[in-house]
């Protein structure tokens, strides 16, 4: 059984359908990226994954539907997501975001992942003590991370991880998003920017207007004439 | 000189007591971006219920014991007011349009009032003096015992509530929700509970507040949350809503302030406005410091939060 199984998934705002009935399924240790234009439906997707929309349809995470599960119950078992446009909070220092990435956790395993992450991404340990909302782009959207990191996720939803940022960070972060596949984390990334998302993943889905119009293997898309006249500028 | 002492001495006493008051808005305004008018009125149930409590008291036990007692029974029902107070006004209504809260604000906080008015009647209640009541002397100024405590005390109090927001797992907690709601739930924060939590600790404050200020001017009345409120939330704002360490700046400039003002507004005026005039002062204060920064003196941000 798939970690992730999504089917029949239906997000409206008031009137206005934003994803019309998709269905998809990630397994544990996969790389699934979703790719899509700008409008396609992406963030509303992950975002009714973590529980921020009502939705229609029906979500299994590890077997168990997540209809009655609030926003905040996801996390301890496993599901985290990394938002769109980073959230970081901004006007806590970088060592109080991570903090909070480890919230629901009450072993005693915090303070050796804390120095993992800084391991990880060695940036965050300098800028430690700084309030969040000073750090370039690049730096929030690897604190996001690393926050996430701190809840030890299981399935971890990227958000547009690149987005806006020099083509040197966006190396950098999918750099981290390798390391963090190699440890055993799941992970759904979306992204615009399809190049980078096919090179990372192993399967993929392409999404349209709310639909999900084409599924396959990342090589067999990378190739798709479609995808390349669509996404790859080709 | 010794006119200036004294009125500071008073204004901080008031002013310690804005500023407990204000903390109470400022901390549900930066999480809810609300204004909880009917705080005021929790401070003036708080003043209520310990009167209620101490006066059978009075000559059983000693003083300060019995002060004490009905400090506790008055937090713990404001704590419990409180919590009941956002469940049933605001809870429903988070996603509305921000003038819901708005009057339903409001109309808890006419309930209190006719609610305490029923219970404890129109009248003005004298409050017993439950403090030894010796006089010292400072710098030339005379300051009472109770001045000395309710000064102590707020800033013990202030101390602590900075320690909380700042050092604990539920202070986090609380400044994540303050900037983020829906990130801070993805973290595993149940933002209801955090919620409930700024309430309930701001209602406590209201308690201590009200006992401290019914004590302080030995009376206590079911609509002395109005004013008190009003200036308490005047005080917030000059400080910069949604910024505790502004509402701890702006209640004690604004209680000092108005001392000042009350001192010597009858020799600034050659004696045609009286210190009765001295409520005036915290709305002066007001509009000039809104004039020259708009988002008050500590506040950061001039926009709302969407
Ligand atoms: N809060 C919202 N209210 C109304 N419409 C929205 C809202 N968020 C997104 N939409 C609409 O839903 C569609 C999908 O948006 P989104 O999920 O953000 O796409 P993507 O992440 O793929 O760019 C778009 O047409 C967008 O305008
Ligand atoms: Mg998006």
């Amino acid at each position: 059984m798939a970690l992730l199984e999504v089917n029949n998934l239906e997000v409206h705002y008031g009137g206005i359908a934003a994803v019309k009935g998709i269905s998809f399924s990630v397994e544990a240790g996969e790389i699934v990226c979703l790719i899509g234009a700008n409008g396609a439906g992406k963030t509303s997707t992950l975002k009714a994954l973590a529980r921020l929309l009502p939705i229609k349809g029906d979500i299994r995470y590890g077997g168990e539907s997540l209809d009655k599960l609030p926003s905040h119950a996801l996390v301890s078992r496993g599901l985290a997501l990394v938002p769109e446009g980073r959230g970081v909070f901004a006007r806590l220092s970088v060592a109080e975001n991570l903090d909070m990435g480890a919230y629901h956790r009450s072993d005693n395993g915090i303070a050796a992942d804390l120095q993992r992450m800084y391991e990880l991404l060695p940036r965050l340990k300098e800028r430690e003590g700084q309030l969040a909302g000073t750090l370039s782009g690049g730096e929030q959207q690897m604190l996001a991370i690393g926050r996430a990191l701190m809840g030890r996720p299981k399935l971890l939803l990227l958000d547009e991880p690149s987005m806006g940022l020099a083509p040197l960070m966006v190396q950098k972060i999918f750099d981290v998003i390798r390391d963090v596949a190699a440890q055993g984390v799941t992970i759904l990334l979306v992204e615009q920017n399809a190049r980078l998302a096919l090179d990372v993943c192993s399967r993929g889905y392409v999404m349209e207007s709310g639909r999900i119009t084409i599924a396959d293997s990342a090589t067999a898309l990378a190739a798709d004439p479609r995808v390349r006249a669509a996404y790859l500028g080709e | 000189m010794e006119t200036f002492i004294q009125q500071l001495f008073n204004g901080l006493t008031v002013g310690s007591i804005y500023a407990l008051v204000a903390l109470g808005y400022t901390m549900v305004y930066g999480i809810l971006g609300l204004i909880n008018f009917a705080h005021g009125d929790v401070v003036m149930i708080g003043a209520m219920v310990a009167l209620s409590v101490t006066r059978p008291l009075v000559g059983v036990l000693p003083g300060p014991l019995v002060l004490l007692i009905g400090l506790v029974v008055a937090a713990v029902t404001c704590m419990l007011l409180g919590f009941t107070i956002e469940r049933v006004a605001y809870r429903p209504l988070r996603k509305a349009p921000r003038l819901a809260p708005l009057i339903t604000a409001i109309g808890i906080s006419i309930v209190l009032q006719q609610l305490a008015m029923i219970i404890w009647g129109r009248g003005y209640h004298p409050v017993p003096t439950l403090l030894p009541g010796g006089m010292h002397d400072l710098l030339g100024a005379q300051i009472n015992d109770l001045q000395l405590l309710i000064i102590a005390t707020a800033a013990v109090t202030m101390v602590a509530l900075m320690l909380l927001v700042n050092r604990t797992r539920l202070g986090r907690a609380m400044r994540a929700t303050a900037e983020n709601p829906e990130i801070a739930a993805l973290m595993g924060v149940n933002i209801n509970r955090v919620i409930s939590a700024t309430f309930v600790i701001g209602s406590a404050l209201a308690a201590l507040a009200g006992v401290m200020v019914s004590s302080h001017y030995g009376i206590a009345h079911y609509s002395m949350g109005f004013m008190l409120g009003l200036k308490a939330f005047t005080a917030a704002v000059l400080g910069g809503i949604g910024n505790l360490g502004g509402a701890m700046l702006g209640g004690i400039l604004l209680g000092v302030i108005e001392a000042l003002g009350a001192g010597y507004i009858g020799d600034l005026t050659g004696g045609v406005f009286g210190s009765n005039y001295q409520d005036v002062f915290a709305f002066i204060v007001l509009i000039v410091v809104l004039v020259f920064r708009p988002s008050g003196l500590m506040g950061e941000r001039v926009s709302e939060r969407a």
